[in-house]
């Protein structure tokens, strides 16, 4: 494996529980533990452990960090209440995304911005261009993310924290201990699922994965690779920057324009995203269900009767669809797009039809 | 795990020859590297394959991966059982998981392969 790949707090645990390793936005990241199918099952039915430290964490600090952060991003910032969790879009000029990422508002005027791994040299490079009296900290790679995720996660992260976890809502944080370490919590995930993640000092991630893991996988709480999430998060419809979200692909194309605030003063991109929303004539994500066995995959050419209309995005084997279905999102033309419709993907040569239905692929019971 | 009694390609798959028939399929250290298996896509019966030639794909939740014949022949019968149970690949990659049985062409290719001793060499080096 290439030399320059850096390394989370946990690496020597993820080798230890055997992880197959793979790149991924610069750092060498477990793909997967027992096997993706396996880790997937845990997080619907019990829970499962991520180490998630190669995303990028921004501390930022002053009075003005909302009205500031509200000038580069379609989402209100100013609006969030103390303690909150809010997803948000950075856009360039042309509505494309430079990343989505999810702001936390935390006591005395201080926040955390979590970015994608893959984008966090270009935004630190982004909020430190962007004029105002803002104090910012890259804390990329020194603090550790270990999340959370399943409908058991509560009782099982409970025992070991101080504060009261099922009081908290969904998109909320709270400053507390894990084991006697000061930690962030969130009530956020990336997997569909009820879940947590834990921001902590790298220094002392190890002590919390392997306490979780210790009291943890009788019942059932596996450690769980970038593999099975991206499977997690395909299923509940969510977006992954550089595939349903791209500098050229704009957050209302990507069917986020729920994150758009028009009525906040004026952001990087907003005419134009404006106009696009009100035109409405533009390609979009949509999702679709393969009808047959075989898999569509990123760049495979998609078609509606003989017209191609577009590609796939993402595509994966989901077993949580309809007792196991290959799914996928496209970039498709409008008329593609509707619900219903009947699509076909060229796979190696051949068609294979598809129709398109409302995303999310996957809601959780509760 | 390595079968003493196969021959292998360097691609990892193997091929046990009864006189002239051979079954194929891909090795444990195949399936163990590709994961859980969800897709197989074979060749139609009849067709003619040509040793290391492309004949389908085998495809885990992640990737998508070539499947190449360690061996020339005529495509007699696939593992249909595989389109409802992609994943005896991973739990049986010699016995329930065969890909294709051919009748062979050249019983003389199996010279261009490698034997049990030298895979394991290969997969463990």
């Amino acid at each position: 494996m290439n030399e320059t790949l850096r390394r989370t707090a946990l690496y020597d645990e993820h080798r230890r529980l055997g992880a197959k390793m793979v790149e991924f936005g610069g750092f060498e990241m477990p793909v997967q533990y027992a096997g993706i199918l396996k880790e997937h099952d845990a997080v619907r039915k019990r829970a499962g452990l991520f180490d998630l430290s190669h995303m990028g964490q921004f501390r930022m600090r002053g009075e003005n960090v909302a009205t500031w952060a509200d000038t580069m991003t379609i989402n209100g910032v100013a609006t969030m209440k103390l303690m909150q969790a809010r997803y948000n879009i950075f856009c360039n000029e042309q509505g494309g995304a430079h990343d989505d990422t999810i702001f936390y508002r935390l006591p005395e005027e201080r926040w955390l911005l979590v970015v994608n791994a893959s984008n966090a040299t270009k935004m630190w490079s982004l909020l430190q261009r962007h004029p105002g009296s803002v104090r910012l900290e890259n804390r990329h790679g020194e603090d550790a993310l270990i999340a959370v995720q399943g409908p058991r996660s509560v009782s099982m992260l409970q025992p070991h924290a101080d504060a009261d976890l099922a009081a908290m809502k969904y998109y909320t944080c709270v400053e507390t201990e894990i084991e006697g370490i000061p930690t962030i919590v969130a009530r956020t995930g990336y997997t569909g699922e009820d879940g947590f993640e834990i921001f902590v000092d790298g220094a002392f991630a190890s002590n919390i994965w392997n306490a979780l893991l210790r009291a943890h996988a009788r019942d059932g709480l596996e450690p769980c690779g970038l593999g099975a999430r991206d499977v997690l998060r395909l299923e509940a419809g969510m977006p992954l920057y550089g595939h349903e979200l791209t500098e050229e692909i704009t957050p209302v194309q990507a069917g986020q324009s729920w994150a758009l605030k028009l009525s906040k003063p004026a952001f990087t991109g907003r005419d134009v995203l404006a106009q696009q929303a009100e035109r409405d004539d533009y390609a979009r994500i949509a999702g679709i269900v393969m009808n047959g066995r075989a898999p569509a995959r990123e760049g495979y050419p998609v078609f509606l009767g003989d017209r191609r209309v577009g590609e796939v995005r993402s595509g994966s084997f989901a077993p949580s669809v309809d007792g196991g279905k290959n799914i996928a999102t496209v970039l498709v033309e409008r008329d593609a797009a509707t619900i219903g419709a009947v699509l076909a993907v060229e796979i190696r040569g051949a068609r294979h039809e598809a129709g398109v239905v409302a995303l999310p692929f996957y809601k959780r019971s509760q | 795990m390595v079968q003493p009694d196969l021959l292998y390609s360097k691609e990892h798959e193997w091929v046990r020859i009864e006189g002239d028939r051979a079954t194929i399929g891909i090795t444990d250290y195949a399936q163990e590297s590709l994961g859980d298996i969800v897709y197989v896509e074979l060749p139609k019966t009849g067709k003619a394959v040509e040793q290391f030639g492309n004949i389908g794909v085998v495809e885990s939740v992640k990737a998508v991966s070539d499947l190449f014949t360690p061996i020339s022949g005529e495509v007699l019968e696939v593992n249909a059982a595989l389109d409802a149970d992609p994943a005896a690949v991973n739990r049986d990659p010699y016995g329930d998981g065969w890909l294709v049985k051919l009748k062979l062409k050249d019983a003389s290719e199996t010279k261009n392969l490698l034997s049990a001793r030298d895979y394991e060499k290969l997969v463990t080096a």
